[in-house]
This record gives structure tokens, C-alpha cells and sequence, in this order.
């Protein structure tokens, strides 16, 4: 029988979920599909994904280093070192987080695995931030770094900011389907995060009791180990590494568990 | 309202009656079988088939399904109006369950069934609502799936197409696949199943032959003949 349907009241509820398919090939569809719809109508394009960091790398110079006095001379470096990885996490983040609502027609419609929603949204983001990490790599040599040994570390460091910012959108995907006012709670974390991470500021100026803490924010911890690498030409803090490894795996796991707990009633609330 | 109460309100499961779109429903489909599904607006046949696509679970009971399942639910779920005929295409498929060497095999053939010449190329959005159908069901038929399930999507089809698709459904019973079909067109329903279940309020209310179970309904109906197509 391809197709059995029982329901004799009060029997348990069961069911087999049969989406047989690519999920790589799809989950590459869905990323250059969102790619596509956001630069299709756009004349500056790709351009933008540059521009945005640089204005406000503009902006961040011009205030702390002629505002304020700064004898720092890698500033525009240094908070570029900032800019890139937060950029990163708001827009994952945000987009990841309304995925799921914004895609209804889809979750509703289609029975594919639907984590590959949120995790999606995050990937299309990665474009951009090539681009970027690009672009803060040019910046880094033109402003007196070095080409050294342990730049080999960034793609691990990326990943590793990659896999946080996927695990924080999957947990509030799920959530933003049965509290929608989720989207608005991240839009203001994302706010004051922009003060908490030490973007325009560096690690030397936090009180010593709360360096421990900082750490411990993988966005922070990225930053860190950037501007070691980047700017001081060191390998970054090993412990520091890990730390950012346990925080974001555990944010992966903990998201894919909320999101398989509450991926079953989607249907309802959407 | 206190906004303490409000708060505590959120966690609190709502203590309203359940209701249940469907109740004691068991039935089957086996290979080559075509099974058409009938009811006033608000009878469970969409939650039916969303079951049978999986897309809702049930509360109670079991859903047993051998094989893949392409589901016209909604014309083109998951197109969008910015992006070309063929790369809607291949997002379609893809989220259907094809794999990117079969999409590039049998994107040919689709293109070919949906027939809409050099709209192909133009954004989604320039299309008509029959050349949305069109490009949907060529998808869905070019799957290949093992149960076609098909919600009230041959309406915008002109005659000619229509009959392509009618050919292309009788093609998958012959093949052994298993049809499920929601429709008020209840001459179409007659050509293509032979076998119906009608739904009234959640509850099955007359199963068997496709002929008895359509003209139960349609007697019981207020509209007294039966008309083709919504």
C-alpha cells in the first residue's frame, strides 16, 4: 500500500516522515535562491556588502580617532576587525530568526526537513561575507599587517562564528512561530550588542573581572582572536578558541533540540 | 490585564475545546488506485491531504506512507515572482526531492510539458495564473513520485492542457502509482479515480465506487447537477 491512513479514536499517533531527496543540492538551491531574489532588482548589487562595512568603518575612524584622540594608527583595521564579524551575526541572525514566517508558503507546503530553512537564510549571508572578510583582509595590509603562519587559523574561526550564529537562528525560528514578537527581541539584542562587543574599543580597556565574561560571547571571542591574528600577527588564545567551539556547538545542539520540539505544530501557528 | 497575568498566560496551554478536522477516517491506497476525496468547504479534505503529504501530523492514528510523494497543493508553493520559469523550476524540484543530476535530466522534459514557450525565461511574475499551473504540475508529474496528490489545481488549466494532464495522470495509474484528488469538479473526479470517500464534518460519511459515492453527494448537495470544474 503506498498510502495508509488509520484513525480510530484515541490511537497513538504516528507518523514516518518521507522527504526523500538531496539535501546538499537543495540546501545550495534555497541559499542562490535568496542570493538571486535579493540582487535581482538592485543596480549596486554585491557593491552594497561592501559599502555598508566601509561607512561604518568611516564613521567609527573619524569618531575615535578625531573626536576622540586615538594614537592608535591600524584604527580603521582594528574596528573593521569588529564591524565584519557583527554584521555577520545581526543579519544571520535576524533573517535566520524570521525564516521560517517569512517562508510559510514553503514549511507549509512542502515536506522537506525544515531546519534547512533557518540554516539556509544564515548560509546566504556567507556571500556577503566572503566578500567582506575579503575586503578586511586588504584593509589589514594596508594598514600594517602581515601575511603570517597563523591567518590559517581564520577559516576555523569563521566556521566556528558560522555554526553559533546557525544554532542562535534555529532556536529562534522555532520560537518566532508561536511568539512572533521573538524577531523584535533580536533585533534589540543585536542593538546592544553592538555595545558589548568590543568593536570600536579593545580587550585592554575591559575590567579584568569581566574579561572572563566577554569571552565567552562567541562574537566577542571572534573578535579577539581576529585582531591577534590580523593586527598583532600572534596565534589567538587557544583557550579562548575553545571557548568559542563549546559556545557554539552547544548553541547548535541546543537549537536543533528546540527546533525538532517545535517543528511539529509549524503547520498550525503559521 | 496585569501584565504578570499576561505573562503567565503565555505559558499556559489554552484550555479550549479540542476540535478535531477529522475523526475515524482510515482508509487506504494501494498501487494504480486513484482515490477522490469530496466534502463542503470546512469537511477535513485539505487536513486529509496534508496528512498524506505530512506536512501536519495527526494527533491520533497513523500515517503510513511507501514511497515519495509529490503534493499539488497550492499552485507553485515555493515560486517566486522574481525569479525566472526555469530557475523556479529547479527550486521546485529540488525541494521536491530530486537530486541536481536528475533536475538536469529532466528539465527538458518539463520545460516541454508545461509547454509556455519563451515565458520560460521571463520572471515568474509576468505569468498568468494558468501558466503558473502549468509550470507547477509539470514539475509535479516530472518527479515521478510514487503517490500524486492533487488539491483543486486543474481549474485555471485550459481544455487542451487539461486533457495533457488527464493523459499524464491515467499514465501513473497504469504505471502502479497511487492518486489521491480533492476537487469540486466532480466530472473530472469521475474520469479520474474510481474510487471516493466523502467527508462531512470531520467524519467519513459514504465510501466506495467513485459513481455511487458522487451521486450520493451530489443529491445531497444543495447545487443539484454536477459541474465541471470550481
Amino acid at each position: 500500500m503506498p498510502l495508509r491512513i488509520t484513525n480510530s479514536t484515541g490511537e497513538q499517533p504516528q507518523a514516518k516522515r518521507a522527504w526523500h531527496g538531496d539535501l546538499l543540492f537543495l540546501l545550495e538551491s534555497l541559499i542562490m535562491k535568496d542570493f538571486r531574489i535579493r540582487y535581482r532588482n538592485m543596480s549596486l548589487g554585491l557593491l552594497w556588502s561592501l559599502l555598508n562595512p566601509l561607512i561604518m568603518m568611516g564613521v567609527l575612524t573619524f569618531v575615535f580617532t578625531k573626536v576622540f584622540p586615538n594614537p592608535n594608527k591600524q584604527f580603521p583595521a582594528f574596528v573593521l576587525c569588529g564591524i565584519v564579524p557583527f554584521n555577520f551575526f545581526t543579519i544571520g541572525w535576524g533573517t535566520g530568526t524570521s525564516s521560517i514566517v517569512d517562508n510559510a508558503s514553503l514549511v507549509k507546503r512542502i515536506p522537506m526537513p525544515r531546519e534547512i530553512v533557518p540554516i539556509a537564510a544564515v548560509l546566504s549571508n556567507c556571500i556577503h561575507l566572503v566578500i567582506q572578510i575579503i575586503l578586511l583582509l586588504v584593509c589589514t595590509l594596508l594598514f600594517g599587517g602581515t601575511l603570517n603562519i597563523h591567518w590559517l587559523w581564520l577559516p576555523l574561526l569563521w566556521l566556528l562564528e558560522i555554526i553559533f550564529v546557525c544554532g542562535l537562528a534555529l532556536i529562534t525560528a522555532s520560537i518566532n512561530v508561536y511568539i512572533r514578537d521573538t524577531r523584535y527581541v533580536v533585533e534589540s539584542i543585536n542593538t546592544v550588542m553592538f555595545w558589548l562587543v568590543p568593536i570600536f574599543y579593545g580587550f585592554e580597556v575591559i575590567p579584568r573581572s569581566l574579561v572572563e565574561f566577554y569571552q565567552f560571547n562567541p562574537v566577542a571571542a571572534l573578535v579577539l582572536c581576529l585582531r591577534n591574528v590580523l593586527l598583532q600577527g600572534t596565534a589567538p588564545p587557544v583557550p579562548t578558541v575553545m571557548k568559542l567551539g563549546f559556545v557554539a556547538f552547544s548553541t547548535l545542539a541546543l537549537g536543533a533540540f528546540i527546533f525538532r520540539k517545535g517543528k511539529d505544530a509549524f503547520y498550525e501557528h503559521i | 490585564m496585569l501584565i504578570r497575568d499576561r505573562l503567565w498566560n503565555l505559558f499556559r496551554p489554552e484550555r479550549h475545546e479540542r476540535f478535531f478536522a477529522l475523526r475515524d477516517v482510515s482508509f487506504s491506497v494501494g498501487p494504480g488506485e486513484s482515490l477522490a476525496v469530496v466534502g463542503q468547504n470546512g469537511a477535513g479534505k485539505s487536513t486529509l491531504l496534508n496528512l498524506a503529504t505530512q506536512l501536519c501530523l495527526p494527533s491520533e492514528g497513523t500515517v503510513r506512507i511507501n514511497g515519495s510523494v509529490a503534493a499539488l497543493l497550492e499552485l507553485g508553493a515555493g515560486f517566486h515572482g522574481d525569479l525566472t520559469g526555469t530557475e523556479n523550476v529547479k527550486i521546485n524540484a529540488a525541494l521536491l526531492g530530486l537530486t541536481r543530476r536528475e533536475v538536469n535530466q529532466r528539465l527538458d522534459s518539463i520545460v516541454e510539458f508545461a509547454d509556455i514557450g519563451d515565458f520560460i525565461d521571463e520572471p515568474l511574475r509576468t505569468y498568468s495564473s494558468g501558466m503558473r499551473m502549468r509550470l507547477a504540475f509539470s514539475v509535479a508529474v516530472n518527479v515521478d513520485p510514487d503517490i500524486l496528490i492533487i488539491d483543486e489545481v486543474l481549474g485555471v488549466g485550459d481544455q487542451e492542457f487539461v486533457g495533457k494532464c488527464f493523459e499524464k495522470i491515467m499514465e501513473f495509474r497504469h504505471a502502479g502509482k497511487a492518486i489521491l484528488c480533492v476537487s469540486h469538479g466532480l466530472e473530472s473526479l469521475s474520469i479520474l479515480c474510481d474510487r471516493a470517500i466523502w467527508l462531512d464534518h470531520g467524519r467519513v460519511k459514504r465510501s466506495g465506487p467513485i459513481r455511487q459515492v458522487l451521486q450520493a453527494y451530489s443529491e445531497a448537495s444543495i447545487a443539484p447537477a454536477p459541474t465541471t470544474a470550481y
